[in-house]
């Protein structure tokens, strides 16, 4: 086998490498930096140059070597490859070639152009293994475009009654696709600080971004009165709002398609965005690569993988501690 | 339908709930009046027939979307709603309809007639026709239960703001037998004919559960009586029949023959509230609950049945006598006449009077509340002596002051997902009481947790499951929970031998380790006390 599971993560023993491991390891390949695929505590680090700067400010001063999109490594008896995953910007999809055997490991991904992530390639493989965080036929996106438009809308009509729009998003990747997006004449748009911190370190890797403030405990809120307020999904359910007052609330999420999860979210709105690949984009995904084995490493797994199946791939399912887009967890604003 | 569903993204859109009743009335302002009486029908819980199985809709969305029923069966518990699952994996729309509501609704109606080819035919067409909110709608219609987090209260509320006829009496009117296809929106709203509809109940007076027994004032102010465990029912006697309402608004004369002989006795023009009870004749008492259970849901009684569960109305309140409307008398007044009425019926007339305790002081109301339990009683009802019946659930004049739950330690062993607001999250649970050193379960229950806590308890099953059974995990037994319930009965189809009524979880006892849970031995000692 070119990869391996094991406890500490995905596995080379032909580079003596581990892919996006959860457990501290020598040598760790990373495919971007959301907390539960770049952690504390490993020996050397390598990942995309676009990468590397969120990173650093994570995980702060790690051993850390950059790679260019397709620019070949070879690591022991391993050739290792960085393609465009784009999940956020950076992201990759690992691949790795032992003897004439190429194998797939994507991380996080998603098919569609976000305008801003680098957009996702595939890459031809023998086996490939994949995220299933919304490995259901009930999840199909929206064009961005028309999210994007139900965002301006709900904002402009909002700023009209007086009100703030607050927005929940994930403190890196979607939170800036939205900047990237919104329409910027509307009113001007303040961030939570974990946003903030994220979008200086974009803003200097030479990302465009529109111009935000960052909230701080003598920000005017008046003065900014209809504003725009990118939140943390956490910040949404803390005292941190209660600054703004008269407001309407929304989440951006893939979960928001569905009724329950936003009726359970107790906000006024929920737009249905995520940086993780419908079943749409999933099934192309795969079908794109034209591998044969399909490992499904975190989502909804057990059902994906025997539709995967079904579909004549040999598919099974990898236990791993991704966590996808959750927004129940404790540390949501980190997480994706 | 698509100001219907224009309605319903908006009510969906905030939480806010001024905001929802300035959406409804809008609607109730503008929309067709046949429009406008379905909404109301669908907001106070009357819907047409189911006229397709539920087993038929998942196949046929199944098929249209290309998967297979497995898949669309493994979304349905994740999605917690089946008109949404149906509606979310099916292919877009490709064509377009203006066909209003009630156009609608009638194709739902119909399908009950149609063959299944054609039936078939009719909701794929449909499917095909309709843009996603209005596709969850029509599945909603056809599924029934349209659950949109608005109450009759609130719909009524805007009602009269769209019309500027007062709420009380709106309420009153929106009462009874009436359905789309019986009434129209002027007949029912607009010229109430009080003679229209000789079934017609009062809306009921709720009360809310005791703050603060020192904010009553002085104790003379009020009355006392017990809290019967039965089901609440209005009487009416007019035009010579009785009619039997359940405060579910359900009419269930037929399932309780005893009061047919009423209008023997009893003059047309009166209507009386009160409980449903199982009646023990020899005793002059309640039987306990179940006796009572035996009796609802069946539409025919066995004469056995009859003899040995026999029904009585415990009244406690006259709302109409002589025909007149005595709502805004003063409970005294009420009950005193109530009082002469029942006393003038015959022995064998299936009414009892309310009894009303006396008591001096709070501290004496406190004593006998403490005896409800052996009385069979759920606890006290409070009303103040000068109290109006009033529509609805109000605070203020009426209060229910409930013993204290009975309680016991439990310990989680399964968990299962919830559907709806709650779906995805881990919020139904089973519990067990040791047994020697094995985990016997005894019960379920749902409710009493923040959504914080289930967030919390959903993370951990995830992490500790044992086993699944379906949609079913069994998880390691380490958690304790305060189970609350209202009273334990003895049952040979349960495994650990009691059933309890109300379960729910009181508290999660982190303090406590999963080898102090309460044991089999504890819940059969509850039972010989209170079952």
């Amino acid at each position: 086998m070119v990869l391996q599971f094991q406890p500490e993560g995905i596995y080379c023993p032909a580079g003596d490498f581990y892919i996006d491991p959860w457990r501290p390891v020598s040598r760790a390949l990373i495919t971007h930096g959301h907390s539960d695929h770049a952690r504390w505590g490993h020996g050397s680090y390598l990942a995309t140059g676009a990468a590397a700067p969120v990173m650093r400010l994570r995980l702060g001063d790690i051993s850390l070597d950059t790679v260019d999109y397709g620019e070949t490594r070879q690591i022991g008896d391993a050739r290792v490859s960085f393609h465009p995953a784009g999940h956020v910007p950076g992201s990759a999809q690992i691949r790795v070639e032992v003897d004439g055997e190429v194998w797939v490991a994507s991380g996080d991904y998603k098919t569609t152009d976000d305008g801003f992530s680098e957009p996702f390639e595939p890459v031809a493989c023998h086996a490939f293994i994949t995220e299933s965080t919304f490995g259901l036929p009930v999840f199909k996106w929206d064009a961005q475009d028309d999210v994007i438009a139900q965002i301006n809308a709900w904002w402009a009509g909002n700023k009209a009654a007086g009100r703030f729009s607050i927005l929940g998003a994930y403190a890196l990747g979607k939170a800036q696709r939205i900047l990237a997006n919104v329409d910027t004449s509307i009113g001007p748009i303040l961030t939570h600080g974990a946003i903030e911190n994220t979008n200086e370190v974009l803003r200097a890797q030479g990302l465009s971004l529109s111009d935000t403030i960052r909230v701080t405990p003598d920000t005017d809120t008046k003065a900014n009165a209809g504003a725009l307020v990118l939140a943390t999904p956490s910040g949404m359910n803390s005292t941190w709002v209660r600054r703004f007052g008269q407001a309407s609330t929304a989440f951006a999420s893939g979960w928001m398609s569905m009724r329950g999860h936003r009726r359970r979210r107790s906000a006024d709105r929920g737009f249905v965005m995520s940086d993780h690949a419908d079943w749409d984009g999933l099934n192309a995904a795969i079908k794109a690569t034209g591998a044969e084995r399909v490992f499904v490493t975190h989502g909804y797994t057990s059902q994906f993988a025997r539709w995967l199946n079904d579909q004549g791939y040999d598919a099974g399912v990898v236990e791993t501690e991704y966590e996808g887009e959750s927004l129940d967890a404790a540390d949501a604003e980190v997480v994706e | 339908m698509k100001r219907f569903a224009d309605l319903f993204t908006a009510l969906d859109q905030t939480t806010k709930t001024n905001a929802k009743v300035a959406a409804l009335a809008a609607y109730f302002r503008d929309a067709p009046d046949s429009d406008r009486l379905w909404t109301i029908a669908l907001l106070s819980g009357r819907r047409p027939k189911r006229g397709v199985t539920t087993t038929l809709l998942r196949e046929w969305a199944a098929e249209v979307a290309d998967i297979p029923l497995w898949l669309f069966e493994e979304c349905y518990p994740i999605v917690g709603d089946l008109s949404e699952t149906i509606a979310l994996v099916l292919p877009p729309a490709t064509g377009s309809s203006d066909r209003t509501l009630t156009d609608w609704l009638e194709t739902v109606r119909d399908l009950g007639t149609l063959d299944m080819d054609t039936k078939k035919q009719t909701v794929l067409d449909a499917w095909a026709t309709l843009p996603p909110i209005e596709r969850f709608l029509f599945n909603k219609l056809i599924t029934g239960g349209l659950r949109i987090g608005v109450s009759q209260k609130l719909m009524t509320r805007a009602l009269a703001q769209a019309t500027e006829i007062e709420e009380a009496t709106l309420a009153h009117r929106l009462m009874g037998d009436w359905t789309p296809a019986t009434t129209t929106f002027h007949d029912l709203i607009e010229a109430h004919d009080p003679e229209a509809d000789a079934s017609k109940p009062y809306p009921f007076y709720l009360a809310y559960q005791l703050e603060d027994l020192d904010a009553l004032g002085p104790p003379a102010d009020w009355r006392a009586e017990r809290k019967w465990d039965g089901i609440r029912g209005q009487l009416i006697i007019r035009q010579r029949q009785p009619y039997l309402w359940s405060r579910g608004e359900e009419l269930i004369t037929d399932r309780f023959p005893e009061f047919a002989i009423a209008p023997d006795f009893i003059a047309d023009g009166t209507v009386f509230d009160g409980e449903l009870l199982a009646w023990d004749h020899a005793a002059d008492a309640p039987q306990n609950f179940n006796a009572l259970q035996k009796r609802i849901g069946r539409k025919t009684v066995p004469k056995k049945l009859l003899k040995d569960a026999p029904v009585i109305l415990y009244a406690y309140d006259l709302l109409e006598y002589g025909g007149e409307d005595l709502r805004t008398l003063p409970l005294d007044q009420r009950r005193a006449r109530l009082s002469t009425l029942i006393d003038a019926l015959p022995p064998d007339a299936p009414l009892r009077l309310s009894a009303q305790l006396p008591f001096q002081t709070w501290d004496d109301l406190a004593k006998i509340r403490a005896t409800s339990r052996d009385h069979a009683a759920e606890g006290l009802m409070l009303k103040r002596g000068d109290s109006p019946y009033l529509a609805g659930r109000k605070k203020g004049d009426w209060w229910k002051w409930k013993v204290d739950p009975l309680t016991i330690d439990a310990v989680m062993i399964y968990a299962q997902a919830g559907s709806g607001r709650r779906a995805g999250l881990y919020t139904d649970f089973t519990f067990a009481v040791w047994n020697g050193n094995e985990l016997t379960p005894f019960t379920k229950a749902y409710s009493g947790l923040t959504d914080a806590e289930f967030r919390k308890i959903t993370a951990w099953v995830k992490k500790n499951t044992l086993q699944r059974f379906g949609p079913v995990r069994q998880v390691t037994p380490e958690h304790v929970f305060e189970i609350a319930f209202e009273g334990i009965q003895a049952s040979p189809r349960h495994k650990s031998g009691v059933a309890l009524r109300f379960p729910r979880m009181l508290r999660w006892r982190h303090d406590k380790p999963v080898q102090e849970a309460n044991t089999l031995e504890d819940l059969k000692a509850m039972l010989e006390t209170y079952g």
